[in-house]
């Protein structure tokens, strides 16, 4: 993929006719200003959670800037620790001179991947098919209660793991009975018609294979304060295959899901994702990443679904008179959501509302990262990093969880046995 | 208008928290919008308030010296009285995990290069290695912590002529981490003692100790239960022990970013982290919205009163290129000469121009324009943003954040609630 490759055509030899603009071959990165910001404070290291509680991850500031400067060298091969790098992207939000810590991250790991990793290993086969969760939920879901009764045998799971490396110590996400999408066309799509309130949901693979309670949540909360919601075709965001390496899957489904958004938005439609690491994706990764026609505008319109009704709508407002069942929640902020500027509008919007208590149970990362915390080996610096948020959320008054990541609720459920709900659902019981 | 408050602070270091919970105060919602994680991160946990004046250190009585500074230095507009009431909140946000509010008069800390800070307040932790304590020192390194140098800063502190003795050690810490580890990963084992660690610590100082009074070393020694590791290795030791502020990442920093989190969410303060403030909306001449960048969609935050906290030259409050100095978001003006040259001197820590770049603030902290009008009537700006004070020479950073943040965020509460 020629725009993730490693330039070695700028040796010193190549300085007598430097050109900025024509250093890097066609449509190839340049990631050298972002290398050239770090000043080496370090800051990122101290925020990196993976190491936190893994001594042998050398941390992003490694990762990113230091490797990309070893690069350059012809003959260095990228560091396999690059694959225990869990996406995070938390690094971003820490570093104060605008490294591209996550970019760099992003290019490095699927340059490994491409260059350096045996296609016909155990750890590409299985990260192949982590990172293509989609695909495999959408057989799955075909025979929804034949897959749920397999993958929740223990024999299944001994031989996933034993097989594949994928950890048994997870109980497999449930299929739900009827996808989201199925519900959508058997409601017959919208039922508000707007010319100038007009959104199109990106729900990807996880609300509509195993929660479809959120996307009728956002369907019904949008259509409640007059949105047209369409609902476009479309693949999986990308961002379990970013985490994993796989850069070609990823941009074929990024330029799916970019054309078909591109068109909508000129029919004047915003795009709004009810997951925090797919809006993140759509945002940040896609115009980071990719170069296809559409991406940056695609980028600029898209919005996480509480953030799109604060902005555009008086949600403060509108919730001063609600009220719900007394429930107390322990809300978990995803790093993703964390990274958007998003990891407090959740507390901030509900702490007011009648029966509501919410609880923010701290700033550390739940440990799962999507598709990390499924490998057999990365299973337990998983469990290590989600402590922290296990013993806040114990702590806790509230014995139901909250977030908008759904492989951060995976992972808040497991460690607590708590029943986890996206904020969608709780503005859906209070306003609909 | 859907995200509305009574006051946005936009900057979240030192300043921008201090107007935060000063603005809180008054009753005023209030929304703070940073960028990134807290520059306290990079800074050494220290409050200094004012440290040299003219080049000449120590001050020893920083209140009595503030008439000492030019007229257009932001001391001079909060006044003496600004500086306390400053103080006095910063000392309530910190409760007893500081000291130095005692006395006017400047602490002498002990740095991690060897030299020896003028300080007002300074953590608990460090109190017990002042320099104007007559005991001997035993300053302990790390091999593979190559922020600290004890050999060198123990000579730096006899050439700077302690009234102690004072030795520089470097021992092996008793769990190996990988190459170039952080402070924080140190911190984390003492924090939990993994292996043993705290008493595997002391025994390998203890054979160093010879007859010192009392024992510094890096600020490491654990986050959440640093008391508990010195208390542990003072008995050991049977010597004082002291922490030593370091550079970034900086453990002392960042506790005192806890501490100011802490308070902000006591006061109800609304954090907005992650995306830049990159504009603003105005109605009539008054400022009615900041904009902020959520990637790449300009989204406004409404509110009566403003403060600007976005830091100096470093933390990009203040932008420079070849031909001039602006501040980037307001575009409030920036005084500058127009000959590059003339922004720094030829000597490294000369009285550069550079480092007293800066808006321009009238007698209530708002920014003026090139006539000495003020910018916007609902603007106030506060830390390292302001002109006038080169707070590195001065040693008065801390100081001129606490204290003109306080004073920012004071006025537009009272705006506000008026």
């Amino acid at each position: 993929m020629s725009d993730t490759e490693f330039s070695n055509s700028t040796g010193p030899t190549a300085q007598d006719d430097f050109e900025p603009v024509s250093v890097f071959e066609d449509g190839e990165m340049d990631l050298r200003p972002g290398a050239d910001n770090c000043y080496k404070c370090s800051v990122c290291d101290t925020t990196c959670p993976v190491a936190e509680v893994d001594d042998d991850f050398p941390g992003p500031k490694f990762q990113g800037p230091e490797q990309w400067r070893l690069k350059r060298k012809e003959d260095v091969e990228i560091d396999d620790s690059i694959m225990s790098c869990s996406n995070c992207m938390r690094c971003d939000d820490a570093c104060p001179s605008g490294v591209p810590l996550s970019q760099m991250h992003n290019t490095a790991r699927g340059a490994y991947v491409d260059e350096q990793m045996t296609k016909l290993s155990r750890e590409y086969v299985r990260n192949r098919i982590l990172a293509n969760y989609g695909t495999l939920a959408r057989l799955g879901s075909a025979v929804p209660r034949l897959t749920n009764f397999v993958m929740g045998n223990s024999l299944v799971q001994t031989v996933n793991e034993k097989l594949l490396g994928i950890t048994a110590e997870r109980d497999f996400p449930e299929f739900a009975t009827e996808t989201f999408r199925e519900w959508w066309a058997e409601r017959g799509g919208p039922r508000v018609r707007s010319e100038d309130k007009r959104v199109a949901y990106f729900h990807g693979c996880y609300s509509n294979y195993n929660t479809p309670e959120v996307g009728k949540a956002m369907v019904r909360v949008f259509e409640a304060f007059g949105y047209e919601v369409v609902v476009p075709r479309q693949r999986c965001s990308g961002t379990p295959m970013f985490a994993n390496g796989m850069l070609d899957d990823a941009e074929r489904a990024a330029s799916v899901n970019v054309s078909e958004l591109s068109d909508l938005l000129e029919e004047g439609y915003d795009v709004i994702a009810s997951c925090t690491s797919c809006s993140m994706s759509l945002r940040q990764e896609y115009p980071e990443l990719f170069q296809l026609s559409g991406i940056e505008e695609v980028a600029a319109n898209t919005y996480e679904s509480l953030e799109y009704l604060r902005i555009h709508e008086d949600l403060d407002g509108e919730l001063a008179d609600a009220s719900v069942d007394e429930q107390a929640f322990a809300y978990h902020a995803p790093c993703h959501a964390r990274n958007q500027g998003l990891d407090r509008q959740a507390v901030e919007l509900f702490r007011e509302v009648d029966g509501v208590e919410m609880e923010d149970v701290g700033d550390s990362c739940s440990g799962i990262s999507g598709t990390y915390g499924w490998k057999e080996e990365k299973y337990e610096t998983s469990m290590k990093i989600g402590e922290d948020m296990f013993e806040h959320m114990d702590d806790a008054a509230g014995e139901v969880g909250m977030t908008e990541c759904p492989t951060c609720s995976m992972q808040m459920e497991h460690g607590t046995g708590y029943e986890i709900e996206h904020p969608l659902q709780l503005l859906d019981d209070a306003l609909c | 208008m859907p995200i509305r408050d009574d006051v946005v602070v936009v900057g979240g270091g030192l300043a921008g928290s201090m107007a935060a919970l000063s603005a809180a105060e008054s009753g005023a919602q209030v929304r703070l919008i940073s960028h990134k994680k807290s520059t306290l991160r990079q800074a050494s946990g220290l409050v200094d308030v004012l440290g040299a004046v003219n080049g000449d250190a120590p001050v020893s009585d920083p209140f009595a010296a503030v008439d000492q500074l030019p007229d257009k230095h932001p001391y001079r507009v909060v006044g003496v009285g600004g500086i306390r009431e400053g103080l006095r909140r910063f000392d309530d946000v910190v409760g007893d995990r500081y000291r130095g509010a005692h006395t006017d008069r400047n602490a002498l800390v002990v740095t991690h290069g060897g030299t020896v800070k003028p300080t007002a307040r300074y953590p608990v932790s460090v109190a017990p290695g002042l320099a104007s304590a007559e005991e001997d020192t035993l300053l302990v390194g790390f091999r593979g912590l190559t922020d600290f140098d004890a050999g060198a800063a123990a000579d730096h502190l006899e050439a700077a002529g302690v009234p102690f003795d004072v030795d520089g050690s470097t021992v092996d810490f008793p769990i190996q981490f990988r190459d170039d580890a952080r402070t924080t990963r140190f911190a984390r084992a003492l924090d939990k003692d993994q292996k043993d660690v705290r008493a595997r610590l002391a025994d390998a100082v203890v054979a160093e100790l010879d007859a010192h009074d009392r024992v510094g070393f890096p600020a490491m020694l654990g986050d959440d239960h640093e008391p508990e590791v010195r208390e542990f290795l003072e008995g050991r030791l049977s010597a004082t022990v002291f922490q030593i502020p370091t550079g970034p990442p900086s453990l002392l920093g960042m506790q005192l970013e806890d501490l100011l989190i802490d308070a902000l969410e006591r006061a109800e303060v609304r954090l907005s982290t992650g995306n830049p403030a990159v504009g603003y909306e105005t109605d009539e001449g008054e400022l009615t919205a900041v904009t902020v960048d959520r990637r790449g969609r300009d989204v406004p935050y409404y509110a009566d009163e403003f403060v600007l906290a976005t830091g100096g030259l470093v933390g990009k409050g203040i932008d420079s290129d070849r031909e001039s100095v602006v501040e980037p978001l307001f575009g409030c003006h920036v005084p500058h000469p127009a000959d590059r040259y003339e922004w720094s001197e030829a000597e490294a820590f000369g009285d550069h121009a550079f480092a007293r770049f800066g808006v321009v603030p009238d007698d209530d902290l708002r920014p003026t324009d090139a006539d000495g009008d003020v910018h916007f009537r609902n603007l106030r700006a506060a830390g390292g943003v302001l002109g006038g004070a080169d707070v590195a020479r001065e040693k008065s950073a801390a100081g001129v954040s606490i204290s003109t943040g306080t004073y920012a965020g004071r006025r537009a509460g009272e705006e506000t609630v008026r």
